[in-house]
């Protein structure tokens, strides 16, 4: 009964449960080894690429900007290392696509001015609203849960809109990756002090930080470290995907439901994840642009499933070859989760500030298995956390019946793949999902 | 390293453990309990109507699948088995053997390779098999061997079903309280001494099959819970209201293809609703119309027909019951 009155917090609708793989749980972050050559993709974030500010032969230093931000939506990009500016060409970034890209030749570790790279955790926060935001801006601070939106724009608040909750997402929902989790154990006071900036910049009294059950070892240390910060709450949430979607965690930790086609806002909150925090406490306290990041690098093949402190831009081969290299029965390799991450075709593909985990899947489980009939047991109906009814979204997307898909709310879709990871007739729901997604988008316009 | 080939394909990339196949064969299973006290009532009989509708079934499908649709056969999926074990469990022990025959043929023929097979079908493929042979072959449909012969002591002897027995009784006038005497007592209906269809008559085995389907994750609640109590409820209306007419809620529940339509017919993935609300609805469908049929038709037993004709509401509950939409105001939306 008392577990019952003490039940975790979740979302009440849809969701499955996957086998949770965290094999780098207890690996500690570790520096990794510079490569030759990294490759910054100036177009990182969600919104405008970024305007190239270098050119080939020129000398930069890590932390330099080097590509400055497009208009409000778009990214400052920063050279990740010291060296020489190579061609600044179109290369494969990780969405598969050609993106235009700067090189640079790694030499030596120079470091620009005024960049405070020690390790001791600075607590009082000097700047006032505004010089936040602006600080954000200038660091290329972007959202490193995934989909990489300028967190600028997230922490101004539209008029006629008011914020009165952060929500800090460190639920790490997808199986494998631990990179988050490694953060908040490893810098759990920066990401206090990193939702207290954030708090700040909003104007807001209160903030819950939601944690996902299975990282209990980490939910205890915040619960402890947070005494000291006023408004902060942690909160523990039951392990059940896609519970790090944002309207997701909206809905489980504050029982409010952002309507369709609206933004967090619209139900007064920002959410941010602990990824992005940590980066706002270095870029606003320590002056440090995103040119970093925790990634998992894990997989059921692989020697050494770890998490490392890696430079942006640096090629994924680098890591996988610090993981103890590709195992001889790789069969897809995939930059983020397996619910929702992007399955590469080619191991060179630089590392982006949004790039959380690269996943090694055996050939064993590489394949799709062979499609069959929907027999209409309704599980991606009862899978489906926006409540949808993904066979019939995919009849619809299949047939070309565009308009009706809208109709019946196709756009409403977060892609968290739950319908097709449950469909026994291994149908590609999702995938149908998207192709009417994007034909519904083509319509509007 | 670099001449390795990578599979590249959207996500997600994992997939959980249960295909059709074996959702179909978890099904099955759960049927065991019921055809073990079958075959424990019944006899040998019972292996052999069961065996010969799960083969018919089986080369049915086939032969239909392989010579006229000109397609490559999926027997082994298990739904041929399922459809086979159903359309047995719903009918006497004593049926000759073309009369099986003729019925897995139209359960397979019509009920399912008809509509395009597996997941296109309308109606229970076993139940359109049943309804056949029941308007068909009246005589041999109704003639019930009488339980506890099993393997004890060979006999051919036969009489109604107790619900039969009820609504012909009352038709002659008798009282309730006098045809009650005969009537087996709630402990037999449960366990299962007493006359009927093959599969329908132990509760109990039928309840560990929803059981072990539950634990399995195969079905959900939804429609056994909907279907029973909503015949104990209207059964329970009718017997308040006159119990010289109508007989008791319990005893309703615990007689005749109840449970099994509940447990195993109803809950048919490809003829069910796909949203839990639409669930409900359904199972409590079923539930008013059977307690209709049994009390005021000229059938006996309403169960089969009560599902076949929720089977066809399914289109119309999908069309306007819909899951909640996430962010949506209001109480249909």
């Amino acid at each position: 009964m008392l577990n019952l009155l003490n039940h975790l917090k979740t979302f009440p609708q849809g969701g499955v449960h996957p086998d949770d793989n965290k094999l780098s749980a207890k690996s500690h972050i570790q520096e990794i080894s510079l490569p030759k050559i990294v490759y910054i993709p100036i177009s990182q974030h969600i919104g405008k690429p970024a305007e190239p500010l270098v050119e080939r032969g020129d000398t930069v230093k890590a932390g330099q900007i080097i590509a400055v931000h497009e208009g409000f939506v778009s990214a400052n990009i920063h050279a990740s290392v010291s060296g020489k500016v190579g061609k600044v060409e179109e290369i494969m970034d990780s969405s598969g696509f050609k993106k235009m890209a700067i090189a640079i030749r790694v030499k030596g570790d120079d470091w620009e001015e005024g960049i405070d790279r020690t390790p001791g955790l600075v607590k009082e926060i000097e700047l006032n609203k505004k010089e936040i935001l602006a600080k954000i801006m200038e660091m290329g601070v972007v959202g490193q849960g995934g989909a990489a939106f300028p967190s600028h724009v997230k922490l101004s608040v539209p008029e006629g809109k008011s914020a009165d909750h952060l929500i800090v997402n460190g639920v790490e929902c997808e199986p494998y990756l631990t990179a988050d989790h490694r953060l908040m154990l490893e810098k759990p006071e920066e990401i206090l002090v990193g939702t207290q900036i954030l708090m700040k910049s909003l104007g807001v009294e209160n903030a819950i930080i939601g944690i996902e059950n299975n990282k209990k070892d980490a939910i205890k240390l915040l619960k402890k470290k947070s005494k000291d910060y006023r408004g902060i709450k942690i909160a523990s949430l039951k392990v059940q995907y896609p519970q790090g979607g944002e309207k997701q965690l909206i809905k489980a930790l504050l029982n409010r439901e952002v309507p369709p086609g609206g933004l967090p806002i619209d139900v007064g909150c920002v959410v941010h994840n602990v990824g992005t925090t940590f980066s706002v406490y270095q870029a606003v306290q320590k002056n440090k642009p995103v040119i970093e990041r925790v990634v998992t690098v894990t997989g059921k093949g692989l020697e050494k499933p770890s998490n490392f402190w890696v430079r942006v831009g640096t090629p994924v081969s680098h890591l996988i070859d610090a993981a103890g290299g590709l195992p001889e029965n790789t069969g897809k390799v995939v930059s983020g989760g397996p619910m929702m991450g992007k399955a590469l075709a080619d191991i060179s593909v630089p590392i982006a500030k949004a790039t959380s985990g690269i996943l090694i899947i055996p050939e064993y489980e590489a394949k799709r298995a062979k499609e069959y009939n929907c027999i209409r047991c309704g599980k991606c109906v009862e899978a489906c956390p926006m409540g949808l009814e993904p066979f019939h979204m995919m009849l619809l997307a299949k047939k070309g019946f565009y308009e009706k898909a809208k109709e019946d709310n196709i756009m409403d879709c977060i892609e968290c793949g739950s319908c097709s990871f449950e469909c026994p007739s291994n149908r590609p729901i999702v995938d149908y999902m998207r192709l009417g997604k994007i034909m519904v988008k083509k319509l509007n316009n | 390293m670099s001449t390795k080939f990578l599979t590249v394909s959207p996500s997600p990339h994992v997939h959980q453990e249960q295909s059709v196949k074996e959702l179909m064969y978890g099904v099955v299973i759960a049927m065991v309990p019921a055809l073990l006290f079958s075959i424990y009532n019944f006899g040998i009989e019972a292996i052999y109507v069961t065996s010969l509708a799960v083969i018919s079934c089986l080369i049915f499908e086939f032969t239909i699948a392989k010579y006229l649709l000109q397609r490559e056969p999926d027997v082994w999926n298990g739904s041929a088995i399922i459809t086979g074990i159903l359309l047995a469990f719903n009918v006497p022990s004593s049926l000759p053997w073309y009369i099986i025959v003729i019925g897995s043929l139209v359960a397979i023929g019509i009920g399912k390779m008809s509509f395009g097979g597996l997941g296109n079908n309308p109606f229970n493929p076993a139940l359109v098999g049943r309804v056949f042979l029941l308007i068909s072959f009246p005589v041999e449909m109704t003639s019930w061997p009488v339980p506890g012969n099993g393997f004890m002591e060979i006999d051919g002897a036969s009489g109604a079903t107790i619900l039969g027995s009820l609504k012909e009784g009352l038709g002659n006038g008798e009282s309730m309280e006098t045809l009650m005497v005969s009537a087996p007592s709630y402990s037999e209906l449960f366990w299962g001494f007493q006359g009927g269809s093959l599969g329908e008559i132990s509760a109990f085995a039928l309840l560990l099959g929803l059981v072990y389907m539950l634990y399995k994750k195969i079905i959900t609640w939804h429609i056994p819970v909907a279907m029973i109590s909503s015949i104990f409820v209207f059964s329970g209306l009718l017997w308040l209201i006159d119990p010289t007419q109508h007989a008791d809620p319990l005893f309703h529940v615990l007689t005749g293809g109840v449970m099994l339509g509940a447990i195993f017919m109803a809950t048919d993935y490809v003829t069910s609703p796909m949203t839990t609300k639409g669930m409900l609805v359904f199972g409590v469908g079923i539930g008013l119309i059977t307690v209709l049929i049994r009390a005021f038709g000229s059938y006996p037993e309403g169960v089969s027909f009560a599902i076949l004709i929720m089977n066809a509401f399914v289109p119309l509950i999908d069309k306007y019951i819909k899951p909640h939409r996430f962010g949506a105001k209001g109480f249909l939306s």
